[in-house]
């Protein structure tokens, strides 16, 4: 079944994914792609901890987790890959060509995000990254845990374009 | 309520002056985790004031590391209880152990391991916090279905 789901959170490894997505999901891999974390060895430290110990952890920069995505879905096992933000997923997606869906998961409050859905906050330059990765054929949606309903990142958007006037 | 990550509010310091134990730990987690534990030690105890509740609701790993922080610093304790082991707030609270080796966290709080604390708050941090996490593993049984 290999890569069951490709998730865009800020939080990275934490409850939900782990438990909420992790459980119901079957999940035997997580490959955690981030430029920073694929450099840190106490930041990878920190994540094993937070993994149960049957759970595979893969750190990857984009790079290499384009160049090892094949073999992630060729595994026979069920996996979840997962990166910190939009921008980062969008040039995942774009080196590797054949995702076929986003799962906004937890993108949180900041200074300069304003509200799009309870955890989902976007910045003018993510929403950007967003409207530009949903361009490229990939159907984007939010749900941050599987219980919830899938919405549609492109009626978000269109909506909230719509209603502001933009 | 979720307090906010400063001191506790100054009415309720007043009102509780007197009988109000002092702020000894952080208990943080998902949702209304850290709120419902502290209801509930003070329903059977009478000292929820020993703990500070937090929520990591709607906030990003840099802002509930900071939130937490804050809280620690203005509270001035430095033991904390967290939910899931893999969770936002244990990997927050991690991250502050880096830069501070003394905070202690115990994750996996449940009512039995926060309430062994209350009774030995006054002690030394580190061996309250091993009495707690030995007590709440404890009191985790299964009964039943035969």
């Amino acid at each position: 079944m290999a890569v069951v789901l490709y998730r865009i959170d800020d939080r990275l490894i934490h409850g939900q994914v782990v438990v909420g997505w992790g459980q119901p999901l079957d999940i035997d891999f997580i490959v955690l792609v981030d430029d920073n974390v694929a450099t840190c060895d106490w930041e990878q430290d920190l994540y094993r901890m937070g993994v149960p110990p049957e759970m595979e952890l893969v750190f990857a920069d984009v790079a290499e987790g384009v160049r090892r995505h094949a073999s992630f879905v060729a595994d026979k096992r069920r996996g979840i890959v997962l990166t910190p933000d939009i921008e980062t997923m969008r040039r995942f997606v774009a080196g590797v060509g054949t995702v076929k869906e986003v799962n906004v998961g937890g993108i949180h409050h900041r200074a300069g995000r304003s509200p799009k859905l309870r955890y989902v906050f976007l910045a003018p330059a993510e929403e950007v990254e967003l409207r530009a990765l949903i361009d490229t054929g990939v159907k984007v949606t939010a749900q941050d845990v599987p219980a919830a309903r899938a919405v549609s990142m492109s009626e978000v958007l269109g909506a909230r374009a719509e209603g502001t006037g933009k | 309520m979720t307090n906010s990550p400063g001191q506790r509010g100054e009415a309720d310091a007043e009102a509780n002056e007197e009988t109000a134990p002092p702020a000894r730990a952080i208990i943080a987690g998902h949702a209304g985790f850290a709120d419902g534990l502290v209801s509930a030690v003070e329903q059977i105890a009478g000292t929820g004031s020993v703990f500070v509740p937090l929520s990591n609701s709607g906030l990003t790993s840099e802002n509930i590391e900071e939130r937490f922080r804050a809280a620690a610093l203005a509270n001035h304790v430095r033991v904390f209880f967290t939910d899931l082991p893999a969770g936002s707030a244990t990997l927050a609270v991690r991250r502050l152990m880096r830069k501070d080796p003394r905070l202690i966290l115990v994750t996996g709080a449940n009512l039995a391991t926060l309430l062994e604390f209350v009774f030995h708050a006054e002690e030394d941090p580190v061996e309250a916090a091993r009495r707690a996490a030995e007590k709440g593993r404890a009191s985790l049984v299964s009964h039943g279905g035969t």
